[in-house]
């Protein structure tokens, strides 16, 4: 990647940059964007923030998504090619660079395809550009613009006369706007975005080549490390600094408030002074038994939020035939990345420069400003790729670090997280109860269904202004966005399900409108957000697997109740037609038999089989998936073996089949190590998951099922996202493939041996 | 400080260090490599995995000074981008990675178990893959990959 992404960064004209890391500080505050516009202030609203011909015919492009391994680099590459009509080798993308990229705010939640690949933002600026230089090129040839074809950067005229892009305009502005009516290239004509291209990073990551965060080199650099509270709200009484003394290339000890960090001339030094530095803590408050934690959950003050309310529950589940009712819980889930994070700041008295695999360069410029009291536009952050982030893991905390201990020692610092930083103060996936009430007619449909659950959060991604929702902010004093008590309004509104709180099958009737995926009409969602004792933030799929989980199950239970195939009855229950779409999908491609759960007879032997399903309509909107899991559950040991995942995913057009199996296998399986393994621990004072013996993850020995993909693209659909929906479904269908197998229904993840034996236990109690 | 040879990637280097600098600090701080990185520093994970005397060895937890004469391999030292290693090669050609920040560890441990025993069985090449950790979970994939090669050096 070293070749390749120099080029990338060597734009045309006015900006000529490369990515030796150490040249990059020339440009520092300075330094221009494409052509001219003004650093850190590039306007989404011109072509030329986005654009740029180079006098070699090279497209260089900017945006502000950037690519942590889900494989947006090169899709978004395939884009401009696309729409462009060039080779792909012909475009240089230059991602989250607050100097020459637009702000495209945090590349998350599933929507970097729905905003760059659909009829805005950087999709609309390469239709923007083709159009354009067709203009152009309809002037120097003095022909119309119908009479022009393009191929290849090279426009031709049915005359046969034809032109390059870079004879129009190579290294000049275009001083255009982005053309509302752009008209994109139809589906039906790409040949390079669609296309199974490799990713562009692949030969550089294989041969050891990629420049991850961690590999950038400043001179003068010196090296970092924090030295953190032993527990969640513990404060500094004193730092003996005496007692590093002795370590050799100490630089300083660095404190603020409760913020404590040590500088060295070498990583190790660093990392043996941060060990031997005596630092004495007030203890910060007990910690809510581990054991009990839902329980405690549920008695807090809370902020309540109704997504949906018929105002008719009562009554309903009252005349229901039958009532079933179900508590669901899912315990709080580490980002974990497999590299601690790692950033490097320059901090000089006039500007700063953080290299940071944050997936908010813009924010974290404004949050660095505010930690080092320096304006905004004086601060440049750098997207430089960390270790599969997955959600808010440390990036964004140790860029903050980082820039502070520059500033403090006015040297360049590289600042490496120890794994117990990394996995003590990251913001956890939160931990969730969920209890579900359901009403069944007689003829076994679903009359009412109400559910309610309890939401643990502490903090979140800091954006342009709340450092105090990570770990650093926090020990300098700053508050974090805590939910506020208060009781619940009525909905208003429009129907939205962001988080997945509601079912697919409500109807979800809000306002005289009703936007849900289903056919229940006697509907409530009650939310209830509770205050954490952990920081929280966005995990990969936040609260959406959570709430799915909880959904996906419960719908299995009413239908085994109702002694129906789960297929079919979620079909009998569900409106959304890409919800039936790629469930009818899975369900085909999995050849699945039509029969009530759990299977009738159960073998006498030690391990038996199951299936299941689960499907979503990931937010509501943003793509759709179904999810038939297989697995073996051995009755003596408890242990769960997922054998073959079969998915049906539909999130429109597909940017690149390739890239978008490798995320939907990543997502099962990351979906399958988190339902069956992975749980964060804590005793009475802190976190007891520090390292990969203390949180488990499924490593390279486990056995791996089959996993097979089915797209389902129906005709001109927008682009949706598609990096999150197999890993919503995962623990679902899982759980429901156990019920299927044993009669044992899991409502509590991870699916650990230890849980599914006494679920085994309990079902045999409850049917003797 | 301590001068030190080592022989890394067919090159011999001095370094001036600590003697008990992990090894992996002095790969990637003293020589600029790419291809070890910091997990967890308490072979945990995989991510800092080199090869000596054919066997992995976790960079993060050996102290510089312990290395002696041994010939280091990292990642970048099995091939180059315009020359890869055949198990490099089979990763490209399977798009094995995510992120790939784990790579080191998979693909050389699955070399050095292959090199040692080419007709090892996929248990235990799973076996052997026992401590690292992808957290991309791009299993399928690599294990795809690890095959390939090793269908390759059999034929």
């Amino acid at each position: 990647m070293t070749q390749s992404r120099r080029e990338f960064l060597k734009s045309c004209g006015a900006l000529i940059v490369s990515f030796s890391a150490g040249s990059l500080r020339v440009l520092s505050a300075q330094s221009q964007g494409q052509f001219g516009t003004h650093p850190s202030h590039i306007d989404p609203e011109k072509l030329d923030s986005w654009l740029a011909v180079g006098a070699d015919g090279i497209i260089t492009a900017y945006t502000g998504k950037c690519d942590f391994g889900q494989g947006i680099f090169t899709a978004q590459s395939q884009l401009v090619a696309e729409e462009l009509c060039v080779p792909i080798d012909r475009v240089k993308l230059i991602q989250c660079d607050t100097s020459v990229c637009p702000d495209q705010g945090t590349t998350s939640g599933s929507q970097s395809t729905p905003t760059n690949f659909n009829s805005e933002s950087l999709a609309l600026a390469a239709a923007t550009a083709r159009e354009a230089l067709l203009g152009l090129a309809a002037v120097k040839l003095g022909e119309r613009v119908e009479q022009l074809t393009v191929a290849d950067g090279i426009i031709t005229s049915n005359m046969g006369r034809y032109v390059r892009y870079e004879e129009l305009i190579g290294n000049k502005h275009f001083n255009v706007l982005l053309s509302a009516t752009a008209k994109r290239r139809s589906s039906r004509d790409w040949t390079v975005l669609g296309k199974p291209i490799p990713s562009l990073d692949r030969t550089a990551l294989m041969t050891g080549q990629f420049e991850f965060v961690h590999h950038v080199r400043i001179p003068g650099m010196l090296h970092g490390r924090v030295v953190r509270p032993p527990e969640m709200g513990a404060t500094v009484v004193h730092v003996d600094e005496q007692s590093v003394r002795s370590v050799p290339g100490l630089v300083k000890v660095v404190v603020r408030k409760n913020f404590i960090g040590v500088v060295a001339e070498t990583q190790y030094q660093a990392a043996l002074a941060a060990r031997k530095l005596a630092v004495q803590w007030n203890p910060g408050p007990e910690l809510p038994s581990h054991n009990s934690f839902f329980d405690h959950l549920r008695k807090q003050p809370s902020h309540d939020v109704l997504s949906v309310d018929s105002r008719d529950i009562e009554a309903q589940l009252a005349a229901a035939s039958h009532v079933i009712r179900a508590i669901y819980t899912y315990p709080y889930q580490m980002h974990g990345s497999v590299g601690a994070s790692c950033a490097v700041a320059e901090v000089k008295p006039e500007s700063a420069t953080v290299w940071s695999a944050t997936q908010s360069v813009y924010p974290t410029r404004s949050i660095v400003a505010k930690l080092l009291n320096m304006p905004v536009d004086t601060v440049r952050v750098i997207y430089v790729r960390g270790s599969g982030c997955y959600g808010l893991n440390g990036a964004d905390a140790v860029s903050f670090d980082a820039a502070i201990l520059s500033q403090a020692v006015g040297r360049p610092v590289r600042l490496q997280f120890s794994r117990q930083d990394e996995m003590m103060w990251e913001n956890f996936g939160s931990a969730c109860v969920v209890e579900h009430r359901a009403g069944m007619a007689r003829d076994g449909s679903i009359v009412v269904w109400d559910r309610e659950d309890w939401v643990a959060s502490l903090g979140n991604r800091p954006g342009y202004d709340i450092p105090g929702n990570v770990i650093t902010g926090m020990l300098l004093g700053y508050e974090a966005e805590l939910p506020e008590p208060r009781s619940a309004k009525a909905p208003g509104g429009k129907f939205r399900n962001q988080s997945n709180t509601v079912p697919s099958y409500f109807a979800g009737c809000v306002a005289g409108g009703c936007g849900g995926g289903g056919t229940i009409r006697s509907e409530r969602a009650l939310t209830h957000t509770v205050r954490s004792p952990f920081f929280t933030g966005p995990l990969r799929s936040p609260l959406r697997i959570q709430n799915t989980f909880a959904n996906e199950c419960f719908i299995d239970e009413l239908c085994a109740h109702a002694k129906a195939d789960p297929v079919a009855f979620r079909l009998q229950h569900l409106q959304n037609s890409r919800v039936i779409g790629v469930l009818k999908a899975a369900a085909d491609a999995a050849s699945w038999q039509a029969r009530p759960s759990p299977m009738a007879n159960f073998s006498r032997a030690q391990t038996v089989s199951g299936r299941g399903i689960a499907c979503v309509a990931y937010e509501g909107d943003n793509g759709y998936a179904a999810l038939v899991a297989e697995v073996d559950v051995d009755l003596q040991t408890g242990t769960v073996r997922p054998k073959r995942f079969i998915i049906a995913l539909d999130c429109g057009p597909v940017s690149n089949p390739d890239g978008l199996r490798n995320q939907t296998e990543g997502g099962i399986l990351q979906g399958m190590s988190r339902a069956l393994v992975e749980e964060v621990t804590w005793d009475n004072r802190r976190v007891t998951s520090v390292d990969w013996e203390t949180y488990k993850s499924l490593h390279l020995d486990s056995e791996m099922p089959t996993v097979e993909t089915v797209f389902v693209t129906p005709a001109d659909r927008p682009a949706t996202g598609a990096g999150e929906t197999a890993i919503t479904v995962t623990p679902a269908a899982i759980g429901n493939a156990i019920f299927d197998a044993t009669s044992a229904r899991l409502r509590d993840l991870p699916f650990t041996p230890e849980r599914v034996k006494a679920a085994l236990l309990a079902d045999r109690g409850a049917r003797a | 400080m301590k001068k030190i040879t080592l022989n890394v990637n067919g090159q011999q280097h001095v370094v001036a260090v600590d003697p008990e600098t992990p090894l992996l600090f002095v790969l990637s701080d003293e020589l600029g490599l790419r291809g070890p990185r910091f997990g967890c520093g308490m072979a945990q994970c995989g991510a800092c995995t080199v090869i000596m005397r054919g066997q992995v060895v976790r960079s993060c937890v050996m102290p510089v000074s312990a290395v002696g004469q041994d010939e280091v391999t990292t990642l970048e030292g099995l091939g180059t981008p315009e020359k890869p290693h055949p198990i490099q090669q089979a990763f490209i050609e399977e798009g094995a990675a995510q992120c790939g920040f784990c790579l080191s560890g998979v693909i050389l441990t699955a070399k050095a178990v292959l090199d040692t025993k080419p007709d090892a069985s996929d248990q235990e090449i799973r076996d052997a893959l026992g401590g690292i950790l992808c957290r991309c979970f791009t299993h399928t994939r690599m294990l795809r990959a690890i095959r390939k090669y090793a269908e390759a050096i059999r034929a």
